[in-house]
């Protein structure tokens, strides 16, 4: 008897959660600092009463290790950029497939939709499409650094001791242009790889003793170029345009070999429980009207049919202050990281951090 | 159900918070970490039990030399938190007045108050080229150029004793507290001068103390993360960082986990070797406090 | 400076203050070589301050202290060839017994085969010859007395101060080291200062005692010249037993007082030394247990009272038995109860509660001295 009304009890609160679960879905974005401005979530929770939104903050690497950490569970949207997508997903299975006929892609720009989808295509099926894009460069003050023009000026002595880098692929890459190659096609054969790589940590670990220290973060960055104590550095671009508005003296440099850019994309991770409530999200933030806060907030392009216009004025005479026409035909977009490739580049680091050559 | 029965089932429900504690957050995570460590990655999603993880790490002298500076820096930082560390514990303990005894090991406690990051933080805005020791050396006219003091292993090393130092306090201060002022009486008394006395009876006294001391400092050196990182320059790898970029940047749990073992190993065996040079035992230093 | 090598110890007008305390208070006293000499007081009367100056922890405020003659103001406790055994013996437990003694040697600068025969040495004279190797936790609590008094004698100190190191004894371990610490200051043959606030302890042992009260010397002599002849109301008081009454002299001629105490009672004394009354003064008078006659009264008042005896009645509150030291508390008609010795056989002629008895003694016994007067 006594059972019979305790079961009857459960079940009847069971029910209630799941009424309640059905009536407030949630939407839990898992994404970079900046990509889910308070704002734009104030503004999808109006137009979406049934949806909350829970926002976590990442990077790439996170994200991957995370999602791998529950096999794709805990998060219904997630953002990582497009060269870190097929890799994760045929070693660790983390991610679903698009159903593209949800997303409104007409409003994206073909050359990056086209773009995203060949490089994170396995099996016939589409993994991601693009959200907004950037590129990562140098960044000088102009003032003290005027003739900063490629990813090897790092290691002019002229700016010895005053120079920056984080010491992540990024500029492994860049290093690797300056020198004459393309890594990027060399990801087809992992011995030419390995022999550019080697060719790099030599460089870089002679260089060390330029750099006055490796940045970790867009605010340690900013510090380091803000207070003059280093003139020149490998940077984001939305990071420059940021210093830009403090001292304009301080712009981005699109090295001469070519800046390397990034589109971040919409993935959805395999276990998670809201796609609709994501595909929902996608297509509300590729609205024009949300683009212009997203992209106040991120820095970063939108990957629309004129996402360029839709930046902040300030950011818009950052962007050309820093651009030409020339710069963005040249741009290199990162290529997919085949397996293995990630092992060797983190050994190459680990090569130049553990180095005593500065 | 009867009176020893009734015993038994307490003792095991007051039991239970600690076992759930040591099995689901300790032994299980371990076993996991252990299993991690004994997976060789052979190809995407294709695993193989085997040692390679650790074979590995034994041919990559960089790791070797990782893991050896991460040693003997934190010796060196335990060694400097203890010489440092003395002279507070002895002050607190014998000198000073009940009433600002409190207040002492208040002082002592503040930097536990703010997180790692603040405190590293604290510690660039002081010592960065463009901050305040800088700008006041400038100032005063004492150098003539701005001067860097970032970025480099001595500022590693001070930071680390900052941040370790309450620890070596808080045992010495309670051996010391146990000690009758008589004794070092005695021992002048008989006869010995200052270094006698600390040479011979205080500190073969706070043998126990500095040991257990010693022990909880270089466990949380060679284990700490942001502060080497935040605060270490270009060359400066930490064995914690070298795990973290296993997990994260190279998505190789496999030899993170490996990493994390050898971590253990070879604090335990440095932790071991320090209590029979010493002639201690875990149970007469770690375990009295 | 004055040299008098008789004294291993003097202090001259030593004062010692803490902030507005006093706590050591002008004494002066010089201690004869070889003798045992005890300062006993109640807790607090500065006798640890006045120790700590001697084995130099403290600086005195003003004054001199003199060990073989020579000033040892400016001289720290290590280079004072003064030893002190501490109230709770500071063995040292990271050391054997052997390290203990042998510590004292080696800050010395003795060299190996000097410290092990002094050692071995000093252990046989405290007859304890085989306890080198032992650890200290496991000596009993008479021989690490033993082993911290052979700690300091094998430095062969001229004095040995020993701070209440009986205290933390028991009863029967007590009493018993009290006649070794005698014997053993006789086979050492060096000045012991002893601090106590057991009087048993300092009457016993010593030589000579000082008497010490809030910070001031009341009294040095033997033994039984504080015991029987009381410098002070407080000497009277804290040495030995005694009744005592508070009155005011009626009348004092002849070397005699006669007093109404406060209670009612009329009672003859002996002023104390140096001191002399007049009718109307305050004063306290001491009458010990011992000098108490006590007789059942059969009829016969006042038949056992000698000439001039004080006595008065009572009736018997409770007897104290303690064998040969036992006591009746006897209540007289007026005032507080009063102590007196008595012997109890256990026959029919013992004293049994609620009687009524007679207790007399001679005024010479009963000492008074006038309220509120310092000695000296």
């Amino acid at each position: 008897m006594r059972i019979g009304t305790l079961a009857g009890a459960l079940l009847a609160a069971t029910m209630l959660t799941a009424a309640t679960a059905a009536q407030a879905e949630t939407l839990r974005l898992l994404t970079w600092g900046s990509y889910a401005p308070e704002e734009v979530i104030k503004m999808f929770e109006e137009k979406y009463p049934d949806i909350d939104v829970e926002v976590t903050f990442s990077n790439n690497e996170e994200m991957i290790a995370k999602l791998r950490a529950t096999g794709g569970a805990g998060f219904d949207l997630a953002q990582p950029s497009h060269d870190r997508v097929y890799a994760a997903q045929l070693e660790y299975d983390i991610y679903k497939p698009l159903d593209l006929s949800k997303i409104d892609t007409s409003v994206m720009q073909e050359k990056l939709l086209d773009g995203v989808k060949a490089n994170t295509t396995i099996d016939g099926k589409v993994y991601s499409v693009p959200h907004q894009w950037g590129t990562s460069g140098l960044m000088a003050d102009k003032s003290k650094a005027p003739d900063v023009s490629g990813w090897g000026d790092l290691c002019d002595p002229a700016y010895k001791g005053k120079t920056s880098m984080r010491l992540k692929r990024t500029i492994l890459l860049g290093t690797a242009f300056s020198m004459g190659e393309n890594p990027f096609e060399a990801y087809s054969d992992l011995d030419r790889y390995q022999k550019i790589l080697d060719k790099v940590v030599d460089k870089l670990i002679t260089c060390k003793d330029n750099i006055k220290a490796y940045w970790k973060g867009g605010d340690d960055l900013s510090a380091l170029m803000l207070s003059g104590e280093v003139v020149a550095s490998e940077t984001w671009d939305s990071t420059a345009y940021k210093l830009y508005g403090e001292n304009p003296n301080i712009v981005f440099v699109p090295p001469k070999t070519g800046a390397l850019a990034w589109i971040d994309t919409f993935t959805l991770p395999r276990k998670g429980k809201a796609d609709d409530a994501a595909y929902k999200w996608i297509n509300f933030v590729l609205q024009p009207e949300i683009v212009k806060l997203m992209s106040a907030s991120t820095g970063a392009i939108a990957a629309i049919k004129g996402g360029k216009d839709l930046m902040p004025e300030e950011k818009k005479a950052a962007i050309n202050a820093a651009f030409t026409d020339a710069d963005i035909a040249n741009l290199q977009f990162f290529a997919n990281i085949p397996p293995g490739v990630e092992d060797m580049e983190g050994k190459a680091l680990e090569k130049i951090k553990a180095a005593t050559g500065g | 159900m009867n009176q020893a029965d009734f015993k038994r089932l307490s003792l095991i429900l007051l039991f239970m918070p600690f076992a759930l504690w040591i099995l689901l957050l300790i032994i299980l995570p371990h076993i996991g970490m252990g299993v991690l460590a004994l997976r060789e990655k052979v190809g995407p999603r294709v695993y193989e039990f085997g040692f390679g993880n650790f074979i590995d790490f034994a041919m990559e002298p960089i790791y070797w030399n990782i893991l050896f500076r991460t040693g003997s820096m934190s010796l060196l930082v335990t060694a400097l938190a203890l010489i440092a560390g003395f002279p507070i514990a002895y002050y607190i303990a014998k000198i000073a007045g009940r009433r600002s005894r409190g207040a002492l090991f208040l002082v002592c406690l503040i930097p536990l108050w703010v997180s790692d990051l603040i405190r590293a933080f604290g510690w660039i805005l002081l010592l960065r080229e463009t901050g305040v020791v800088s700008s006041t050396l400038l100032w005063l006219g004492l150098v003539d150029a701005p001067v860097e003091m970032l970025y480099n292993d001595i500022t590693v090393v001070i930071g680390l004793v900052y941040t370790v130092i309450l620890f070596m306090i808080v045992p010495l201060v309670s051996t010391l507290d146990g000690m009758d002022n008589a004794m070092i009486e005695a021992g002048y008394n008989l006869g010995g001068n200052g270094w006698t006395v600390l040479r011979r009876i205080i500190v073969p006294y706070a043998m126990p103390g500095i040991i257990s001391g010693c022990i909880i400092v270089f466990m949380l050196t060679a284990g700490s993360y942001l502060t080497p990182i935040l605060l270490g320059g270009k060359n400066s790898s930490w064995f914690t960082e070298t795990i973290y970029e296993q997990f994260i940047t190279r998505y190789n749990w496999e030899s993170g986990a490996a990493f994390g073992f050898l971590l253990l190993a070879f604090t335990s065996f440095v932790v071991w070797l320090g209590l029979k040079l010493s002639g201690q035992t875990l149970a007469g230093t770690v375990a009295r406090n | 400076m004055t040299s008098k090598p008789d004294f291993d110890l003097e202090c001259s007008n030593v004062s010692k203050t803490f902030g507005p305390v006093r706590a050591v208070d002008d004494v002066s006293f010089e201690i004869p070589s070889g003798s045992f000499f005890s300062i006993l007081g109640p807790s607090g009367c500065g006798k640890t301050t006045l120790m700590r100056m001697i084995a130099g922890f403290e600086n005195p405020t003003a004054g001199d202290i003199r060990i073989k003659g020579m000033s040892v103001l400016g001289t720290p406790p290590n280079r004072r060839n003064v030893k002190m055994v501490f109230q709770h013996l500071a063995l040292f437990p990271m050391m054997n017994v052997y390290e203990n003694i042998a510590y004292g040697l080696r800050c010395a600068g003795a060299g190996k085969a000097e410290i092990a025969t002094k050692v071995k040495d000093v252990l046989e004279r405290i007859a304890l010859p085989d306890v080198g190797e032992r650890e200290i936790h496991q000596l009993s609590g008479g021989q690490k007395q033993r082993i911290a008094i052979a700690r300091c004698m094998v430095l062969d100190p001229d004095v040995l101060l020993l701070d209440e190191p009986l205290g933390a004894l028991d009863l029967k371990l007590r009493e018993a080291m009290k006649i070794e610490l005698k014997l053993l200051q006789h086979q050492f043959n060096t000045t012991f200062v002893y601090i106590t606030h057991d009087q048993s302890e300092a009457l016993v042992m010593s030589d000579h005692v000082a008497v010490m009260n809030s910070g001031r010397f009341e009294q040095i002599g033997t033994p039984q010249q504080l015991y029987h002849k009381p410098a002070s109301a407080f000497v009277a008081g804290f040495v030995g037993d005694a009744n005592r009454w508070n009155g005011r002299v009626a009348e004092a001629r002849d070397g005699r007082a006669r007093v109404e105490t406060s209670a009612g009672l009329t009672l003859t004394c002996t002023p104390g030394s140096g001191q002399t009354f007049r009718p109307g003064d305050a004063v306290e008078i001491f009458v010990r247990p011992e000098f108490i006659r006590t007789s059942a009264r059969n009829g016969q008042d006042a038949a056992n009272d000698g000439a001039g005896d004080d006595g008065l009645e009572g009736i018997v509150d409770s007897l104290l038995f303690n064998g040969a030291n036992s006591r009746a508390l006897v209540r007289p008609p007026q005032g507080e109860p009063i102590e007196a010795d008595i012997t109890l056989t256990g026959g029919p002629e013992d004293i049994r509660p609620g009687e009524t008895v007679r207790l007399s003694w001679s005024p010479d016994q009963a000492l008074c001295f006038a309220v509120g007067t310092a000695p000296r």
